[in-house]
C-alpha cells in the first residue's frame, strides 16, 4: 500500500499515493499529476529538461526524490508559470522570438530563465548565457533563447 | 474514449481539486480501424481532403521533426488552395492515412514532400474551378479562387469549395501540369509565418511522443547487454521480486526488458535486475581506430567523379600536396531519449512513434513479428529532435516486443545511457587527398579516396529484432554518404573514389548532413591547404575555379557580409606578435549534393595557445535554397546547423572500449553550452520562381572546414581530425 504525500503544485494542494517515497518528483508530476511541462532528458541532472521551481528556485526534478521535499514546498511547473491568456513574460518572449525547434528542452530554458529574472531582472548577455550553462539544447536554438530572455528582461 | 489518464495507483485525494490539473491530451489518432482512404502517391485524395466546414486536411508522409516543416507545408498547401492558414491542418506520418512519401531525411521535406502536396493542391484547385465553371456557366479562365471559394473574376459571391465537392473527395490523379499559383500571387509562401507548434510547446500543451498515454498502459524499460554481441546466459528474476508494480520480466533471446505499472518501478527494476552475459570484445581499440578503418576489407569502389587524367596530371605537377583527414564517430544526442508506445490487438499492432520513417518502420515491424503489413499501423507523434535515424525506431520495436509479451499497451522510454550507448552512430570517416599545382599555384590534379562503410540510406536493423533473433536486416545503412565526395570546382583533372568498407565499428546510420559534412570538411580544408601553398587568397582561389553563377553569388555576398579582407592565409602574426589568444577567419563553400542548395560560410575563431581551446566567435552564412517557403524557418534551421555543427566539430567524439560505448551521458559526451555558442550573421537569397530546395542540412556541411580554415588562419596550424579538442591543438602546437 502506498504512502500518501501532500504537495502544493501550481498553487493547488493535492496528495498522491506512492509505493516508493524516493520516486523522483519528475515522475510524480508527469505520471501521477499529468503535468507534462517537465520532461525526462537524462535522469542525471545534466541537461535541465526536467526543471521546475521549488519555492522559487530552479530545481532538477529528475534527481529530486519526493521524500526530500518539505510538505509545504511550493512547486511550480511550466503549466503553472503562465498560460496563453496570462503568459509569464518569459513565455511571451519565447513565442515572440520563435525560440524553439523541437522544443523538448524549452521547459528547462523557460523555467531556468524565469528563476534568473526573479533574482536578477536585468542580466547581461553573458549572465544569461552563464545562467543557462547547465541547460542543453541539441537543435541549436541557443541564440534565439538568449534573445528571448533579453526580450523578457526588457519587458519587466 | 479518454485520451489521457492518471495512473490507477495514484489515489488523488480531494478528487475535485485535481480536475484542473488533468490535461486531456488528444492523441493524433487512436488505434484500431482507421477511416479508409487512398494513400497511393498518384492520387489527390491521398494528400488532401476537404471537410464539410470548408477546411482542408493535408496528409503528409513527411513529418515535422521539430524543424517547422508542418508550418511550411501548411503554408504551401493553404496558399495553393487559397485557404486561410487556420483552415488547413496537417496529419503526418500515419501509415493508415498518409502516402508513403519516403523518410523525413536528406533535406527533402519541402523539396519533394512539399512539392507533391503542392501538386495535389494545384490539381485539386483546378478541379474546383472546373466544377464551379459547370455550375455557374462561366469559363474556367474567368474564375478565381479566394478564401475557400471559387468566384467570377469579374465579381460575385461564387461557390464555397465544400459545396462544389459534396463528399470531399476528388477521385483524381495528381497532375504535375496542373497550373501552380503564380509566385507573384503567393500570400503565405515566402512569409515568416509564426510556427504553428511553438505556442503549445511554450505553454506545455503540446503532446510529444513522450507524453502519449493510453488507457491501461504499462511502462517498459530495456536492459541492454553490457557488451555488443554478448549473449544473455541467465536472468535472476528474484533480484527484482520485491519491486511493487513489477508486472513481468521479458526475455526473448538476448533481448531483456521489464514491464511495470509505473514508470519509476520499471526504471528501478531495469536497474536492479541481475543478469549474466557472455564476454564479447568485437570493437577495435579506439586508439587504433584509423588503422582499423584503413585495414577494413573494401567491398567495392564507387568512383564519384573522373575528369581528365588525375594520375597523369599529378605526376606532371610542379608541386604536390597530400593530406589525410578524419572525422570521429558521432551520436545524435537527442535531448529526450527515444520513446514509443505499442498496443497489441489480437494479431494486429499499433505503434505510436517519433520515427522519421513510419512506413519503413511498419515494414520492419511486420517482418520482425511475421505479421502482414496491413496488420501493423505506425502513427507519428513528434518527439525530441532526432537529426537523423536515432533510436526512435528501436524504441518502437522495444515497445512492441514488450507489449506483445504482456498483451497490453506498453510505453518505453530509453534511459540516457540507452540513448548514448545504443542509438546508431555516424560512422568514422577517413579521407586521403592529394593535389597537384602548377607553377602559378592552380590545381591541375585533384585525387581523393574516402574510406567509408558500404550501404546507402535504407533501413537500419532494429536492436530488439537483432537481440531477440527475430527477422531483421543485416546490411549496413549509413546513409547516402558518398554525396559531396566529388567537388564543385572545375579543375582539369579530378578523380574521387569512395572505397566502401565491409564493416564499421558500431551500428551506423545517418546523422544530419551524413557524408556531405565529412566529405566537405576534407575537400574544403584541403582546398584551403592548396590556396595557402599557392599563397593566394582563399576566396579568390575558389572563385577562379567556379563557373556556377549561383555559387559565385553566395561567395561574393558572403565576402560583402563578412567584410572579407583579401589576403592569403595564415594571417601570419606568429606566436610573438599575437600573444596567447590569436584570431583567424576561414571560408567554406558547398553546392549540396552538387545539384542543389548553395551555402558559403565564414567562421571567425579565437585560439588560446596555452590551453589549446578554440572559440567560435562569429559565423557568417549566405544560403541560396531556391524558393523560400518561410524565411524565419530557414533562419532557424541555419542557426541550428551552425550551432550543432560547431558542437560536433569542437567537442564531440563517441568513446568506446573493446566491448561497448563508454560515453553514455552528457559528462562523457559533452556538447556545446550557452557560453560557447557563436554569434550567427546570415543572409538568405530567395528565388521565388525557382524550385524550393532543402534547408535542414546544407549549412552544416560547411562548418567543420570553415573552422579548420580559421584556425589555420589564426595560428598556421592545420587541423585535419574532428573533433578539434584542446588536447589535439596543444599537441600540434608543441610539434611546431
Amino acid at each position: 500500500m502506498g504512502q500518501s504525500h501532500s504537495l502544493t503544485i501550481n498553487g493547488r494542494s493535492l496528495s498522491v499515493s506512492l509505493d516508493d517515497p524516493d520516486t523522483p518528483l519528475l515522475y510524480v508530476l508527469r505520471n501521477e499529476v499529468g503535468l507534462h511541462g517537465p520532461r525526462f532528458g537524462c535522469g542525471l541532472g545534466q541537461c535541465g529538461s526536467c526543471t521546475v521551481h521549488v519555492d522559487g528556485q530552479a530545481v532538477r526534478s529528475c534527481v529530486t526524490p519526493l521524500s526530500s521535499l518539505k510538505p509545504e514546498a511550493k512547486i511550480v511547473t511550466l503549466e503553472g508559470l503562465g498560460t496563453p491568456e496570462a503568459p509569464h513574460p518569459v513565455q511571451a518572449a519565447f513565442v515572440e522570438e520563435q525560440a524553439a525547434q523541437c522544443g523538448y528542452c524549452i521547459n528547462g530554458m523557460i523555467m531556468t530563465s524565469a528563476a534568473l529574472l526573479k533574482d536578477k531582472p536585468k542580466p547581461s548577455e553573458a549572465e544569461i548565457r552563464q545562467a543557462l550553462v547547465g541547460n542543453l539544447c541539441r537543435c541549436g536554438t541557443h541564440a534565439r533563447i538568449v534573445r528571448a530572455v533579453q526580450r523578457a528582461a526588457a519587458s519587466l | 474514449m479518454p485520451n489521457s489518464q492518471l495512473s490507477r495507483r495514484s489515489l488523488l485525494q480531494g478528487g475535485a481539486i485535481i480536475v484542473g490539473f488533468t490535461l486531456s491530451r488528444a492523441l493524433p489518432a487512436m488505434a484500431g480501424t482507421a477511416p479508409s482512404k487512398p494513400v497511393a502517391l498518384d492520387e489527390v485524395d491521398s494528400y488532401l481532403a476537404l471537410e464539410r466546414d470548408g477546411s482542408a486536411i493535408i496528409y503528409s508522409g513527411k513529418v515535422d521533426l521539430g524543424t517547422g516543416v508542418r508550418t511550411a507545408l501548411t503554408q504551401m498547401a493553404a496558399d495553393e488552395l487559397d485557404l486561410p492558414l487556420s483552415r488547413v491542418r496537417v496529419i503526418q506520418g500515419d501509415t493508415a492515412l498518409t502516402p508513403d512519401q519516403g523518410p523525413t531525411y536528406g533535406s527533402l521535406s519541402i523539396q519533394n514532400g512539399g512539392t507533391q502536396i503542392r501538386t495535389a493542391a494545384a490539381t485539386a484547385r483546378r478541379k474546383l474551378i472546373q466544377l464551379a465553371s459547370e455550375r455557374l456557366g462561366t469559363p474556367m479562365d474567368a474564375l478565381v479562387t479566394k478564401d475557400g471559394r471559387v468566384a467570377p473574376a469579374a465579381g460575385g459571391e461564387g461557390i464555397a469549395y465544400a459545396e462544389l465537392l459534396k463528399d470531399g473527395h476528388f477521385a483524381l490523379k495528381l497532375d504535375k501540369d496542373a497550373p501552380s499559383k503564380n509566385p507573384d500571387d503567393f500570400s503565405l509562401v515566402g512569409k515568416s509565418v509564426p510556427r504553428l507548434d511553438i505556442p503549445a510547446k511554450i505553454y506545455a500543451t503540446f503532446t510529444y511522443m513522450q507524453d502519449v498515454m493510453l488507457p491501461g498502459m504499462l511502462h517498459g524499460r530495456v536492459i541492454r547487454p553490457p557488451a555488443i554481441e554478448a549473449r544473455l546466459t541467465g536472468v535472476d528474476e528474484a533480484s527484482v521480486a520485491g519491486i511493487p508494480g513489477l508486472v513481468k520480466v521479458v526475455r526473448e533471446g538476448d533481448f531483456l526488458g521489464v514491464v511495470a505499472t509505473s514508470e519509476w518501478a520499471a526504471i528501478k527494476a531495469a536497474q536492479k535486475l541481475s543478469a549474466t552475459w557472455s564476454k564479447a570484445e568485437t570493437l577495435p581499440e579506439q586508439a587504433k581506430l584509423w588503422e582499423h578503418v584503413r585495414a577494413t576489407p573494401v567491398v567495392k569502389e564507387d568512383t564519384t567523379s573522373n575528369v581528365g587524367d588525375a594520375d597523369g596530371a599529378m605526376a606532371q605537377a610542379a608541386r604536390k600536396l597530400k593530406a589525410t583527414y578524419d572525422f570521429a564517430i558521432h551520436t545524435h544526442g537527442s535531448i529526450g531519449p527515444s520513446c514509443a508506445v505499442a498496443q497489441p490487438e489480437g494479431d494486429a499492432l499499433t505503434v505510436w512513434t517519433a520515427s522519421q520513417m513510419t512506413h519503413a518502420l511498419r515494414t520492419q515491424l511486420s517482418a520482425m513479428f511475421s505479421l502482414p503489413p496491413e496488420k501493423v499501423r505506425c502513427i507519428y507523434v513528434e518527439g525530441s529532435g532526432c537529426y537523423g535515424r536515432n533510436g526512435h525506431e528501436d524504441a518502437a520495436a522495444d515497445a512492441a516486443i514488450l507489449a506483445r509479451a504482456v498483451g497490453k499497451p506498453v510505453r518505453v522510454q530509453w534511459s540516457r545511457a540507452d540513448e548514448h550507448g545504443w542509438d546508431p552512430k555516424g560512422p568514422p570517416t577517413l579521407i586521403d587527398l592529394s593535389a597537384g599545382l602548377d607553377d602559378k599555384g592552380a590545381v591541375t590534379a585533384w585525387s581523393s579516396q574516402f574510406h567509408i562503410p558500404v550501404g546507402a540510406a535504407g533501413t537500419v536493423p532494429l536492436v530488439a529484432a537483432t537481440l531477440a533473433g527475430l527477422p531483421h536486416e543485416t546490411a549496413l545503412a549509413p546513409g547516402n554518404i558518398v554525396h559531396n565526395s566529388a567537388i564543385p570546382y572545375g579543375f582539369p583533372n579530378v578523380k574521387t573514389v569512395c572505397r566502401r568498407l565491409a564493416t564499421t565499428p558500431l551500428r551506423p546510420s545517418w546523422i544530419r548532413t551524413p557524408g556531405r559534412m565529412q566529405n566537405t570538411f576534407a575537400n574544403e580544408a584541403f582546398l584551403d591547404e592548396c590556396a595557402a601553398a599557392a599563397g593566394i587568397d582563399p576566396l579568390e582561389y575558389r572563385l577562379r575555379s567556379l563557373n556556377d553563377p549561383r555559387g559565385i553569388e553566395v561567395l561574393k555576398r558572403l565576402a560583402a557580409l563578412a567584410k572579407w579582407e583579401s589576403r592569403p592565409s595564415p594571417k601570419g602574426e606568429g606566436k610573438e606578435a599575437g600573444g596567447d589568444v590569436q584570431t583567424g577567419r576561414g571560408l567554406s563553400y558547398v553546392k549540396y549534393e552538387l545539384y542543389r542548395t548553395y551555402v558559403a560560410a565564414l567562421a571567425e575563431v579565437e585560439v588560446e595557445r596555452s590551453s589549446g581551446t578554440i572559440r567560435a566567435k562569429r559565423v557568417f552564412v549566405v544560403q541560396d535554397c531556391g524558393q523560400i517557403i518561410n524565411p524565419d524557418g530557414v533562419r532557424n534551421q541555419i542557426e541550428g546547423n551552425v550551432i550543432q555543427t560547431v558542437s560536433r566539430v569542437l567537442k564531440e567524439e563517441v568513446m568506446f572500449d573493446r566491448s561497448r560505448v563508454t560515453s553514455t551521458d552528457w559528462a562523457s559526451y559533452p556538447i556545446l553550452t550557452f557560453p560557447e555558442v557563436p554569434e550567427i550573421v546570415m543572409e538568405l537569397i530567395d528565388r521565388p520562381r525557382d524550385k524550393p530546395w532543402g534547408a535542414g542540412e546544407p549549412s552544416a556541411a560547411v562548418i567543420p572546414s570553415a573552422i579548420s580554415n580559421a584556425v589555420y588562419d589564426a595560428i598556421g596550424l592545420r587541423l585535419r581530425s574532428v573533433p578539434f579538442t584542446p588536447e589535439k591543438v596543444k599537441t600540434a602546437l608543441q610539434r611546431t
